[in-house]
């Protein structure tokens, strides 16, 4: 790997009295990629972006921005970085203008170029009609979407997401999407936490699962499917008395990595479909098997967390001690 | 520095614009303290209280320092409120995201309370004057009372401040501040001069800052310089005190939550 590394977290610890809130995480982020955090509620995921982001002091371990550390350097890192916190953090008392000029004041920006950067940031989010109106006048989706104008005006080099969609119809979700990606198109390095599985999916180039303060595992949504032992083909057969025949036959087939029997039929794992799928259709001809169903299935993200997990991303974390 | 002013000044800044979109709320923190303290409880206790007690022309003018240090110890102990609102939306985060001093919103928050105070005693002694009561040191007198009304209001607004930043919730806040200011006025000389006061409370009122304050201000309303000066260089020496006991304790307040 020679890709420019934009975040660096090594051995991050950060406790909440005696309660690991994050439990001795490293990794690192690409310069231009979108980077997740997955993980369910309590997870530690915005315990580690507010490390990242200078708010928090790590109580062990370190993470650096660039190659700036966020504790020593913080005030280089802050100039670097956009953040959007997972709270709709709006003053409902300003309106959407007053808001991005607070921060172009607070970034040091001159009149001109901050009304620059205004009128152009307005126009991205689409509210450039509302832009002189309370917050509180805003629906939930404009908020988000003021927020994340918010994330952009200082014109970062990597913009912090918490949870950007949560709570959100399905069409805002749609296009939030699309401006993170766009973002990326723009060059920007653009980590995000989340915890629907969906979004990571979709959105992220890679993604750490996190749980329980700890990394359970990390790389591209395709990797960890495929690490995951592949696709699955589920037949469900006639008569399941020539079952373990086939079974014993499909075992030796070199694109097929593992077969299971079901109550139906069999899951077999498979690393190319393409030259699977013949390979079951034929053994199954010349054993006679008749099959009623098949049915082919790529590995959800859902199966790699449960995997790495041992839950759905539903299920309520199990308490551990202290609040 | 030039960084800093800009920042300070855009998050001061802020401060008013939410006060001047809050219209009812201003009307009633300008108007509730002259109206319900000075002028209903100042005319209501009119002949009710003794003059050779309170050894004031009039009631008024002996309420009249309590009313303006009473409307300090509000000011300033409301004065963290909105940080507790902006710690718990997340825009507090939000702005200390930003690479701005770590003082900046602190200060604005200083700046924004010590300006509306003053604006609010000048208007409670303007009401006074309506009701003949002419400060008895003029207008020298007047700054000196903003002086002394800001050095304490800088101590109550830390308290204040370093209370938002140490509560779990806004519930608890409130709480603590229902608890605090009551006893502050009622054990103090704001009422009620000491010598009328029972043994035990003018004895826990000699320990109340806000005595001292109250003790410096009234001279400088009713008697003179000559009576006002030993008053006011000892509330300065304590207010010295009381303010780097508090900013202290507010820093560290500050610190653990900022950390
Ligand atoms: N200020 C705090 N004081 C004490 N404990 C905290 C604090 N902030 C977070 N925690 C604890 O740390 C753990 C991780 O919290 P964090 O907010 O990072 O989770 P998360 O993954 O972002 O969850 P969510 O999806 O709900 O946002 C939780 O158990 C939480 O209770
Ligand atoms: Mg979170």
């Amino acid at each position: 790997m020679d890709r420019a590394i934009a975040i660096d977290v090594k051995q991050l610890c950060k406790s909440y009295e005696r309660h690991k809130a994050v439990d001795d995480i490293s990794f690192q982020v690409y310069a231009g990629e979108i980077f997740g955090l997955l993980g369910p509620n309590g997870a530690g995921k915005s315990t580690t972006l507010r490390t990242l982001i200078t708010l928090l002091h790590p109580t062990s371990g370190s993470a650096a921005v660039f190659g700036h550390d966020t504790v020593r350097e913080a005030d280089t890192v802050r100039m670097l970085i956009g953040y959007v916190p997972q709270e709709r953090a709006i003053d409902r008392f300003l309106t959407g203008r007053e808001h991005l000029e607070l921060l172009g004041a607070l970034y040091h920006l001159s009149k001109t170029e901050a009304a620059k950067r205004i009128d152009e940031l307005l126009t991205l989010v689409e509210l450039n009609a509302h832009a002189d109106r309370p917050a509180k006048t805003y629906s939930g989706g404009m908020k988000r979407k003021l927020d994340i104008a918010c994330g952009l005006l200082p014109n970062p080099k990597i913009l912090f997401l918490d949870e950007p969609t949560l709570g959100l119809d399905v069409q805002s979700r749609l296009r939030i999407w699309e401006y993170v990606r766009m973002l990326k198109t723009r060059g920007l390095t653009v980590v995000m936490t989340t915890n629907y599985l969906d979004e990571a999916d979709q959105l992220c180039d890679r993604l750490a699962i996190i749980d329980g303060g700890k990394i359970k595992t990390l790389g591209s949504p395709a990797e960890l499917k495929i690490a995951l032992g592949g696709d699955i083909v589920s037949l469900t057969l006639k008569e399941t008395d020539r079952t373990a025949g086939l079974e014993a036959v499909l075992k030796d087939q070199p694109a097929i990595t593992s077969v299971r029997t079901t109550d139906k039929g069999l899951d077999i794992r498979v690393e190319s479909p393409e030259k699977a799928l013949p390979a079951i259709l034929d053994s199954a001809n010349r054993l006679g098997c008749n099959i009623e169903f098949i049915q082919y299935n790529r590995p959800r993200l859902d199966d790699v967390f449960i995997a790495h997990t041992g839950r759905a991303i539903t299920e309520s974390v199990p308490e551990t001690g202290s609040t | 520095m030039e960084h800093y002013w800009q920042e300070i000044g855009a998050l001061t800044m802020r401060w008013v614009k939410r006060l001047s979109r809050e219209k009812f709320s201003m009307l009633f923190t300008l108007v509730q303290p002259m109206l319900f303290w000075l002028i209903f409880f100042g005319n209501l206790f009119q002949r009710a209280a003794d003059t050779q007690v309170t050894q004031a022309p009039n009631y008024i003018s002996f309420l009249a320092a309590g009313v303006v240090v009473m409307t300090v110890l509000n000011n300033g102990l409301a004065g963290g409120v909105d940080l507790l609102f902006d710690k718990e939306n997340g825009f507090l985060e939000r702005l200390m995201s930003t690479p701005i001093h770590r003082s900046s919103v602190i200060l604005s928050r200083f700046l924004f309370v010590m300006t509306i105070t003053s604006l609010q005693v000048l208007v409670i002694l303007g009401v006074a004057f309506l009701f003949d009561v002419h400060p008895a040191t003029g207008l020298l007198g007047v700054a000196t009372i903003l002086l002394i009304g800001m050095m304490f209001g800088v101590g109550l607004t830390a308290i204040s401040m370093a209370m938002a930043f140490s509560v779990k919730s806004h519930g608890d806040f409130f709480s603590v501040l229902g608890f605090l200011s009551l006893p502050m006025i009622f054990l103090s000389s704001a009422l009620v001069p000491l010598v009328a006061m029972p043994g035990w409370m003018s004895f826990l009122a000699k320990f109340n800052p806000m005595t001292w304050v109250i003790d410096a201000v009234r001279p400088l309303i009713l008697s003179g310089w000559s009576e006002a000066l030993p008053h006011v260089g000892m509330v300065v020496i304590v207010m010295l005190v009381f303010d780097a006991l508090c900013l202290y304790g507010g820093a560290k307040a500050f610190r653990r939550a900022m950390g």
